[in-house]
C-alpha cells in the first residue's frame, strides 16, 4: 500500500521537492502537449533524412535485387544478417526491463519501462525490414507461412531454424506490442482527459474508453503480471532461436552449443547500451531528470557491466573449446579472427565489448553522464562487430583456400544500415511527441514510498538510525538532480 | 452521482471505510493508478483472467503442434537423411512460441471484452481529474439519502471536494 514507507538506505527513485501527482502528469505530458523544441527538430530532421536514405536503398534492393549487395560465393551471409541480429538484440532490453524487472519487483523499472518497450518495438521493426529485404522477392514473403499451396502439398520446412525464427520474431513483436499498448491505456486516458477538440477525440479512440475503475485496474494488474511472466521466457527464447540460425549449421565458428546463452547475454548487453544512449539524451532534452535519476543510470550501467562480463566469459570459453576440440578447422577459425585480414574487426569486438565495459567497475565512471553515454555508443559499435566477426569472419575462409574471399559492403549495404538507424530514431522521436515517454501511473505509485521528498520527511521526523541516514545522505551525492544543501540542516 | 474527490490515496481508503461504517453503498472508485488492497476493502472478487490465459495457452500450443504434425508427419513426410519424421525436438520452438502468442492475445482480448474496452468506446468518465491527481469515490445519489450526510462523511474523511453531478458521465459532450 502507498502508506508503507521504504527503508531509508534505499536510494530515491523520484527526486525533487514538492512533487505532486499533478506535477508528474504535467512533467511527463509536457512534450506531448506542447510544441517541440529545437533539439527535437534537429534530431527529427536528421533522423528522417536517414529514414529517407533507408527508403531509397531498400527500394533499390527491391528493384535490382540482392545482387546489389556485396555478397559473393564464399560470403553468402554478411551485412544484412549482422544488422538483423544487432537490431533484434537491442530490442531485448525493453522486454527485460518491462518483464523480468517486474517479476523481480524492481521498482526502478517504472520510469524507464515505457520508453524501453517502445525502443524494443522500433528495434524489432528495423530488424524485420532486413528479413523482408533479404528475401529478394519480398512479395512472396507469405511463403514462410504454412499455407496450403498449389505445389502439391509441399509445406514449409519445420526442421529449419529459419522457420523457427519466423515464429519467434513474429510472436515477440506482437506480444511486445500488446504488452506496450495495454500499459499505455491509462496514460493515453490521462492525455485524453486534459485535451480538447480533435486531440481529445483521437486520444479518446486510442484510450479504448479507459476509466480507471477498481475492476479495470485489478484486471490490468493481472494482465501485466501474466504478460510479464510469459514475456520473460519469450525474450530468452527469441535470441536462443536467432542463435540457432548459426548453431544448427556445421560451420566452424558457428557450430557451438554455447551460442544460445551467449547470444541472450549479448542481446541484453547491447539493448541496455541502446536504452542508455536514448535515455541519457531524453532525460536532458525533455527535462525528466527527476524521474530518470542517477540511480537509474547507475543501475543500468551495472547491468551493462554484468552482461558485458558474461559475454567476456563466453568469448574466453569459445576460444578454449576451439583449442580443446582438437579440430584444426575450428582452431583455425578462431585464430583467424586475430591473424587474418579481419583482425581489426575482432579488435573492435573484444576491445569494445569486454575491455571497455570493465571501466564500469569504477563508480565515478558509472555515474558520469558523458562517459556513460560514450561507453554506451562503444558497446553498440562493439556488438555490431561481434555479429560481423561471427558471421563474415567465420565464412570468408572456408575449407578450400582457392575460394577464400573478402567481403566488401556496397553503398546499398551501408545505406540500408545507416538508414535503419534513421528509421529507428524517426519512430522514437515521433513516439516522444505523441505518447507519454514515462509510465505516468506507475511512477505515481512510487511517489509516497520511494521519492526523495518522502524520505526527507522521514529523516525530519527522526526515529531513524543515524548511521543509516548518513549512508543515505552519502548516496545522494552522486545525484545530479538533488540539492544537497537541503540536507545540511536535517 | 455524488463524487468524493481526494488528493491522497490513503485518505481515500479512509473515506471508503467511513462510508462503509455508515452503510453507504459505493458505486465505484476511479483512480489514476492502481491502489493495492482496495479490492479486499470493496469485496471485489479476484480476477479470473489467469484461467483464461492458461486455456488460451494450451489451445495455442495444441493448434500449432497439430499443424506441424499434420504437415511434417502425416501429409507430406520427407526423408531427410533417414531421420524420423516425427522429430519432436523440432516441434518445441513452434509449440512454445504459439503457446505464448495465444496466451497473450487470448488474455488481453478477454480483458478488453470483459472490461468493455475497445477503440472508439466513449469513455464513461465522472471526473476528468480521475486520470490525473484525484482519487474519486462515486456514490449513486438515487436512494442514498440524506445527501448532506454523505457529503459530510466524505469531507470528514479528507475529501478536498465533493461534487453532486446531475449527469452520470461528464465525458458525453
Amino acid at each position: 500500500m502507498a502508506s508503507h514507507s521504504e527503508s531509508i538506505i534505499r536510494e530515491p527513485l523520484i527526486t525533487g521537492k514538492n512533487i505532486t501527482y499533478a506535477q508528474i502528469t504535467n512533467d511527463v505530458l509536457f512534450p506531448v502537449e506542447n510544441k517541440p523544441n529545437k533539439a527535437w527538430w534537429i534530431g527529427f530532421i536528421a533522423a528522417s533524412m536517414g529514414a529517407t536514405l533507408w527508403l531509397f536503398a531498400m527500394s533499390w534492393t527491391f528493384w535490382y535485387g540482392v545482387g546489389e549487395w556485396g555478397l559473393n560465393k564464399t560470403v553468402g551471409w554478411a551485412w544484412d544478417i549482422t544488422s538483423f541480429v544487432w537490431w533484434v538484440g537491442i530490442g531485448h532490453a525493453g522486454t527485460l526491463i518491462s518483464a523480468v524487472l517486474l517479476l523481480f519487483r524492481q521498482n526502478w523499472r517504472n520510469s524507464i519501462n515505457r520508453s524501453a518497450e517502445a525502443m524494443t518495438i522500433f528495434a524489432v521493426i528495423c530488424a524485420a525490414t532486413y528479413i523482408f529485404g533479404h528475401m529478394g522477392r519480398t512479395w512472396l514473403a507469405y511463403w514462410t507461412l504454412p499455407l496450403p499451396n498449389q505445389y502439391g502439398s509441399l509445406w514449409v520446412n519445420w526442421n529449419s531454424a529459419l522457420m523457427m525464427d519466423v515464429f519467434a520474431i513474429s510472436t515477440y513483436f506482437s506480444v511486445s506490442l500488446v504488452f506496450w499498448y495495454t500499459g499505455l491505456l491509462p496514460d493515453i486516458s490521462a492525455i485524453r482527459d486534459r485535451a480538447t477538440g480533435l486531440r481529445q477525440k483521437i486520444y479518446s479512440v486510442l484510450s479504448f474508453g479507459w476509466t480507471g475503475s477498481v475492476k479495470t485496474w485489478q484486471r490490468f494488474e493481472t494482465v501485466s503480471l501474466i504478460l510479464a511472466g510469459i514475456s520473460t521466457p519469450l525474450v530468452l527464447s527469441v535470441h536462443t532461436i536467432v542463435s540457432f540460425d548459426f548453431a544448427t549449421s556445421l560451420e566452424p565458428g558457428w557450430h557451438t552449443t554455447i551460442f544460445p546463452p551467449y547470444f541472450v547475454a549479448g542481446a541484453i548487453f547491447s539493448g541496455f547500451a541502446m536504452v542508455q544512449t536514448l535515455l541519457l539524451v531524453v532525460r536532458k532534452v525533455l527535462g525528466l531528470e527527476n524521474y530518470i535519476t542517477m540511480f537509474h543510470i547507475e543501475s543500468m550501467n551495472k547491468i551493462i557491466l554484468v552482461t558485458g562480463s558474461i559475454v567476456g566469459v563466453a568469448y574466453i570459453t569459445e576460444f578454449f573449446i576451439a583449442w580443446y576440440s582438437g579440430s584444426e578447422y575450428e582452431q583455425y577459425t578462431f585464430l583467424n579472427r586475430f591473424i587474418g585480414p579481419y583482425w581489426w574487426a575482432a579488435c573492435m569486438m573484444y576491445g569494445c565489448n569486454v575491455l571497455m565495459t570493465q571501466l564500469m567497475w569504477f563508480k565515478s565512471i558509472r555515474t558520469s553522464i558523458p562517459i556513460a553515454w560514450g561507453l554506451s555508443i562503444v558497446v553498440n559499435i562493439g556488438m555490431w562487430f561481434e555479429r560481423f566477426v561471427i558471421i563474415v569472419v567465420s565464412l570468408h575462409r572456408d575449407y578450400l583456400p582457392s575460394s577464400w574471399a573478402m567481403f566488401y559492403p556496397t553503398w546499398v549495404d551501408v545505406s540500408i544500415f545507416i538508414g535503419s538507424i534513421g528509421l529507428f530514431f524517426t519512430m522514437f522521436l515521433l513516439f516522444l511527441r505523441v505518447l507519454p515517454s514515462v509510465a505516468i501511473a506507475e511512477v505515481k505509485l512510487l511517489l509516497k514510498s520511494s521519492s526523495e521528498q518522502a524520505k526527507k520527511k522521514l529523516i525530519e521526523e527522526g526515529h531513524l538510525d543515524p548511521e543509516q541516514v548518513a549512508y543515505y545522505k552519502e548516496s545522494l551525492t552522486k545525484f545530479d538532480s538533488v540539492e544537497l544543501a537541503d540536507y545540511d540542516k536535517v | 452521482m455524488i463524487l468524493g474527490l481526494f488528493d491522497d490515496p490513503d485518505e481515500m481508503m479512509h473515506g471508503i471505510e467511513k462510508l462503509q461504517k455508515n452503510s453507504v453503498p459505493i458505486y465505484d472508485v476511479y483512480t489514476p493508478m492502481p491502489i493495492h488492497g482496495i479490492e479486499d476493502k470493496l469485496g471485489i472478487k479476484e480476477s479470473r483472467l489467469g484461467y483464461a490465459a492458461f486455456c488460451f495457452g494450451c489451445l495455442g500450443g495444441s493448434v500449432i503442434f497439430s499443424i506441424v504434425y499434420y504437415t511434417l508427419v502425416h501429409d507430406w513426410p520427407m526423408n531427410i537423411g533417414g531421420k524420423p519424421h516425427f522429430a519432436m525436438p523440432n516441434f518445441v520452438p513452434f509449440t512454445f512460441e504459439w503457446t505464448i502468442l495465444w496466451t497473450a492475445f487470448g488474455m488481453v482480448f478477454t480483458f478488453f471484452y470483459a472490461t468493455h474496452l475497445f477503440p472508439g468506446r466513449t469513455p464513461r468518465v465522472m471526473d476528468l481529474r480521475a486520470t490525473d491527481d484525484r482519487f474519486v469515490i462515486a456514490i449513486d445519489a438515487k436512494g442514498n439519502i440524506p445527501h448532506d450526510d454523505i457529503t459530510r462523511i466524505l469531507q470528514e474523511a479528507g475529501a478536498v471536494e465533493v461534487k453532486h453531478n446531475d449527469r452520470k458521465y461528464v465525458s458525453y459532450e
